[in-house]
């Protein structure tokens, strides 16, 4: 069953069109990226399936039913963690479940037993400037997964980390989500967690964002922690070609 | 962008006592100046004299800082009040916001020397003029922070709350009024000092009591050294209530004492 589906779905903002007949499906318990240079609308469409816009043409379903913006059934997580300074981690961690009206103290007894496998045991009570930036991050995919929608949209969520965490928290991640196997549309501009994490690949244009390609990612789970297989370099040398000779014009 | 939110970081008793030396040696200077140069104390006391006179006179100055510190806090909370709702209204209308902010700046232009006498000819030598006169001094300072404060919540979060589907009432109590806290506490830190002079003032110009009628009745009787020692109580009375708002800050805002330890 498809979980979501876009099809010739265009957006025009402030008169610049940033959106071209964008098609892309995402199955259930499927990993799904979209690839794409910097500044070519890749947190767009993940704006629009969370109702923060409207698409100027096109229809998005999930579920198969027309996407009601505001139940849409998406957990999203913004490129920066967002955690509210003002909340201890179990409190942001609870937000999206607040947020849905579940009382706080049921809310913090469905996060507490996830706390161990997101790594923030005994860190409950601390507020996110006491914590590391990958802490942080973890402690945001928390709130996201914790949400227990239907779907993950996550928004270049280890962009802003520096190289070293990154790498550990895509390796985590890895393994939290062959646990989970929720239904996931990750957004990012880096080809190697693309390739290393999804089941698919879509390559986004320049604007106005076309989808140029798509492809499968094949390669045996846990593909992180151990050395890159043959077929993960030559698609990743593929996926590289194609974003720079085919995304239009050079910057 | 996001604005810096002001921060507020307590410091060590030590890091008050280069202060409490510079203010101490003043009045040693003073004390020697009058001691030396033999100058009349109906021209300038010295800091011993108006010292003497306090306690002398303290029923006198008790029984007139009581009114003064009633028409600070009532007048104080009124205008808090008031701020807190309009800033409210004019974070939801924004349209509204266009029509009244215009007039509550020029609530500020409104020279108080002239509008003191005409508040207190409406309403009376009670309360009630002074209560209003703090009122217009610090519901601007007080309103202008709470908003700017709203606006200096992270659009990320406010993104990521409604894409958890909350409605506008939620977001603004979840983000927009926690993230205005830092803000409001520092517009109340300036205000309360505005509150104290305007009561005083209020009161020189027409109350039954009050530090203001203090000041005034010693100054028509030639008395500087009454005047200073009503002038240390104000100024005494100002630097508590100041301290009252920081330490409220530091206990409704006790997520900022823990910094970044990353």
């Amino acid at each position: 069953m498809s979980m979501l589906s876009m099809k010739g779905v265009s957006l025009a903002l402030e008169g610049t069109r940033v959106l071209d007949d964008i098609a892309l499906h995402v199955g259930a318990g499927e990993f799904v990226s979209i690839l794409g240079p910097s500044g070519a609308g890749k947190s767009t469409i993940l704006r629009l399936l969370t109702g923060a816009l409207r698409p100027d043409q096109g229809v998005i379903t999930c579920g198969g039913a027309p996407l009601d913006p505001r139940d849409h059934g998406f957990a999203f997580m913004p490129q920066r963690d967002a955690l509210m300074p003002w909340r201890r981690i179990i409190d942001n961690a609870t937000l999206g479940l607040e947020v849905q009206g579940v009382p706080r103290r049921e809310a913090r007894a469905r996060v507490l037993p996830l706390l161990e496998a997101f790594g923030l045991s005994g860190f409950e009570g601390h507020y996110p400037a006491q914590l590391s930036g990958g802490m942080r991050q973890r402690a945001a995919l928390l709130r996201t997964v914790a949400q227990n929608r239907s779907m993950l949209l996550l928004d270049e969520p280890f962009g802003a980390l520096d190289a070293l965490t990154r790498t550990r928290m895509q390796r985590w991640f890895e393994e939290r989500w062959r646990e989970g196997r929720w239904s996931t549309l990750l957004v990012t501009h880096d080809i190697r967690e693309a390739v290393a994490l999804s089941d698919r690949i879509y390559v986004l244009s320049r604007r106005p964002a076309r989808v140029i390609a798509e492809r499968a990612v094949p390669m045996a789970r846990p593909r992180l922690g151990r050395p890159a297989t043959a077929k993960a370099h030559a698609l990743e040398a593929e996926l590289l070609d194609i974003l720079l000779t085919q995304t239009g014009d050079s910057p | 962008m996001q604005r810096p939110v002001p921060r507020h970081k307590g410091g060590g008793v030590a890091r008050g006592i280069p202060a409490v030396l510079s203010v101490a040696c003043a009045f040693a200077l003073w004390e020697i100046y009058v001691r030396l140069s033999g100058i009349s104390p109906l021209v300038l006391p010295a800091p011993s004299r108006v010292v003497e006179q306090m306690v002398l006179n303290r029923s006198l100055l008790w029984d007139n800082t009581l009114p003064t510190i009633k028409a600070t806090l009532a007048g104080f909370a009124l205008s808090v009040t008031v701020a807190f709702v309009f800033s409210v209204l004019l974070d939801f209308r924004p349209r509204l916001r266009r029509a009244l902010f215009p007039i509550f700046v020029v609530s500020q232009t409104l020279p108080l020397v002239a509008i003191a006498p005409l508040v207190v000819l409406w309403f009376g030598f009670d309360l009630a003029p002074k209560v209003l006169l703090v009122a217009l001094v610090t519901f601007f300072p007080m309103l202008v922070s709470l908003v700017d404060g709203y606006e200096s919540t992270d659009p990320e979060i406010e993104a990521l709350l409604f894409s958890m589907g909350a409605s506008r009432g939620v977001v603004f109590r979840s983000a927009r009024l926690p993230s205005a806290m830092p803000y409001f506490f520092a517009g109340l830190r300036i205000s309360i000092t505005y509150a104290v002079v305007a009561a005083i003032f209020a009161e020189y110009v027409g109350a039954r009591a009050g530090l203001g009628i203090v000041i005034l009745n010693a100054k028509n009787s030639f008395r500087p050294d009454l005047m200073l020692a009503a002038v240390v109580i104000s100024s005494a009375l100002t630097l508590v209530l100041f301290a009252l708002t920081a330490l409220l800050q530091r206990v409704a805002l006790r997520w900022r004492d823990f910094g970044d330890q990353r």
